[in-house]
């Protein structure tokens, strides 16, 4: 059974005002556990109206939401607990802290949970490990660190609830090339490790190519697919009209399918073009088998 | 909740009312609330509140925006009307249980201040309404100018209020975010004793507080970047200029609301 399910999901901001606009129509989607979704569009397309449904912090206007094959308004008192179950970090979520401890901090979200001290602990030493926080860096205040360790605290504080359904809204932006690989390489490692869904919205085709199993692509506030990777960028023409990129590998191979060179397959990172190619130089023989 | 925050809220437009010298729209105001405050007779109010309607007409701002900024002070009207509905015990009783007394004073007297206060923030949230933040400051600091003589910072105070203003849906915006993003991670906003209540503010008030500050030193930083040094030989790029339909407004108003000031006082 899929994990998250919308059905007809519509969602209108400011209704009945001047202002009235529909930022997520009608979208229908099925996501299966263990997915990892890499979730595009452009700016005001509706992706972050979107995923803030998953978690219950808005309610659709109209249609509905099952996670797990339970409609999450069924029971508007239990709204909490869904968002335990899927836990959302926002975009630059450092300023959420608070605590006058790192520790504290990331223990917010389980205690919140009513867990048992013990329980806390091991969790927030866990998830500070998995993110890559020493320590040393627990008993400091959060806002001692640098911009890239509070993003990891804030992820971290998230990620301690153990949500079944992981959403990071565009985890990496404004930080470095370095801080980037690192963190979205710790979100694929606790996808590994878990086996939990995980929702990454993104605006670098490269990173949601290299990371995700299946992507969501939002356009003017409707779907405009949800498919593996390779359908996704089979349609890059679209994609690219649509004012999104393609990666960049893809967008070289579809110029040498202009050319006439004829590599039948989508390909979108550089490590299965690496392969494809030497097949190919293989095939022809100008490289040694 | 906090959408209906409208407090420094501009619309942009080119209505009458919006192309009015704002010099004169802030006396104007003024004027208008000194009217409902001298004004005891009913005479006071309903030419406050015709005053009122023509100008949300005038000004084409759609009258839900105007109820909407009623909205956070239907508590106060409440409290005050209750309060004066059963605490004036002057004049004739129309109804009477142990010691409940409402009288038609009381009623008259409830009656009366809730219009006041309607009228009151209904003509001033126009204002603001209708002219930018920017025309409002350079207004007041042209009208407080002739203070600069007793040493007032007068454009450091006209540009600390504009700042303020700008910054209010900025931080309504933002405070929205952290609950939210607080909210995502299990916090009870809404339920729970006093206690509770109080504690859940905390990672709210701390993160705004936190970003209100940050904010604070990058517009400091902004600004001494663009050379900003206070008011010192500053020029406008705008100069306010007074057309003839300008004083056509002001004179009107200022007549119509003297001589309803006059006759109340005259009674």
């Amino acid at each position: 059974m899929a994990i998250l399910k919308t059905e007809n999901l519509t969602y209108t901001y400011s209704q009945g005002t001047p202002f009235e606009k529909t930022a997520v129509d009608n979208v229908n989607i099925e996501i299966e556990r263990g997915e990892f979704v890499g979730v595009i569009g452009h700016t005001g397309s509706g992706k972050s109206t979107l995923i803030q449904h998953f978690n219950g912090l808005l309610q659709p206007t109209l249609g509905k939401i099952y996670l797990d094959g339970m409609d999450i308004w069924a029971n508007k008192k239990n709204i909490r607990n869904i968002r335990f179950r899927v836990g959302l970090v926002f975009q630059y979520p450092e300023y959420q802290l608070f605590e006058d401890t790192v520790y504290r901090d990331i223990a917010f979200g389980p205690k919140n949970m009513g867990l048992s001290e013990a329980e806390i602990d091991g969790r927030v030493r866990r998830t500070a490990q998995a993110v890559g926080l020493s320590e040393e860096v627990l008993e400091k205040s959060p806002f001692e660190l640098s911009g890239g360790q509070k993003r990891r605290v804030a992820i971290a504080g998230v990620m301690a609830m153990e949500p079944e359904v992981l959403i990071l809204d565009e985890p990496t932006a404004g930080l470095d090339p370095g801080g980037r690989d690192k963190i979205l390489g710790q979100i694929k490692e606790y996808h590994k490790m878990t086996g939990n869904t995980v929702l990454l919205v993104s605006h670098s085709m490269e990173d949601v190519a290299k990371y995700a199993s299946k992507i969501l692509v939002m356009n003017e506030s409707r779907l405009f697919c949800y498919d593996t990777p390779q359908n996704v960028f089979r349609r890059s023409e679209e994609i690219t009209q649509m004012g999104l990129s393609v990666p960049q590998i893809t967008r070289v191979f579809d110029m040498l399918r202009q050319k006439g060179v004829d590599l039948n397959d989508e390909v979108y990172t550089v490590k299965y073009a690496v392969g494809l190619i030497t097949e190919e130089l293989r095939k022809r023989g100008k490289i040694d088998a | 909740m906090l959408k209906d925050i409208t407090i420094g809220q501009y619309f942009p437009g080119d209505s009458f009312v919006h192309r009015i010298d704002p010099r004169f729209k802030i006396i104007i105001t003024i004027v208008f609330i000194a009217m409902l405050f001298i004004g005891s007779s009913p005479v006071c109010l309903e030419v406050g509140a015709v005053f009122c309607l023509m100008s949300i007409i005038l000004s084409k701002i759609p009258f839900k925006m105007i109820l909407k900024s009623l909205k956070p002070i239907v508590m106060i009207l409440a409290v005050t009307s209750v309060l004066n509905l059963f605490l004036i015990t002057g004049g004739e009783p129309y109804f009477e249980w142990k010691f409940i007394k409402i009288t038609d004073q009381g009623v008259y007297t409830s009656v009366f201040m809730i219009i006041r206060i309607i009228l009151l923030i209904a003509g001033t949230s126009l204002l603001t309404y209708t002219t930018s933040p920017i025309a409002l400051t350079d207004a007041i600091e042209r009208l407080l100018s002739p203070l600069k003589v007793f040493k007032l910072p007068v454009h450091d105070l006209a540009m600390m209020m504009t700042i303020a203003l700008r910054f209010v849906p900025t931080l309504i915006e933002e405070t929205e975010k952290i609950m939210s993003a607080q909210k995502a991670r299990g916090a009870d906003l809404d339920g729970g004793s006093i206690k509770d209540k109080v504690k859940s503010v905390i990672p709210i008030i701390i993160p705004l507080f936190i970003s209100a500050v940050r904010r604070a030193g990058e517009l400091a930083t902004a600004m001494e970047c663009r050379c900003y040094n206070g008011g010192n030989g500053r020029t406008k790029m705008r100069q306010l200029k007074c057309s003839p339909s300008d004083f056509t407004a002001l004179g009107l108003s200022l007549l119509f609301m003297i001589a309803v000031i006059y006759v109340n006082i005259a009674q």
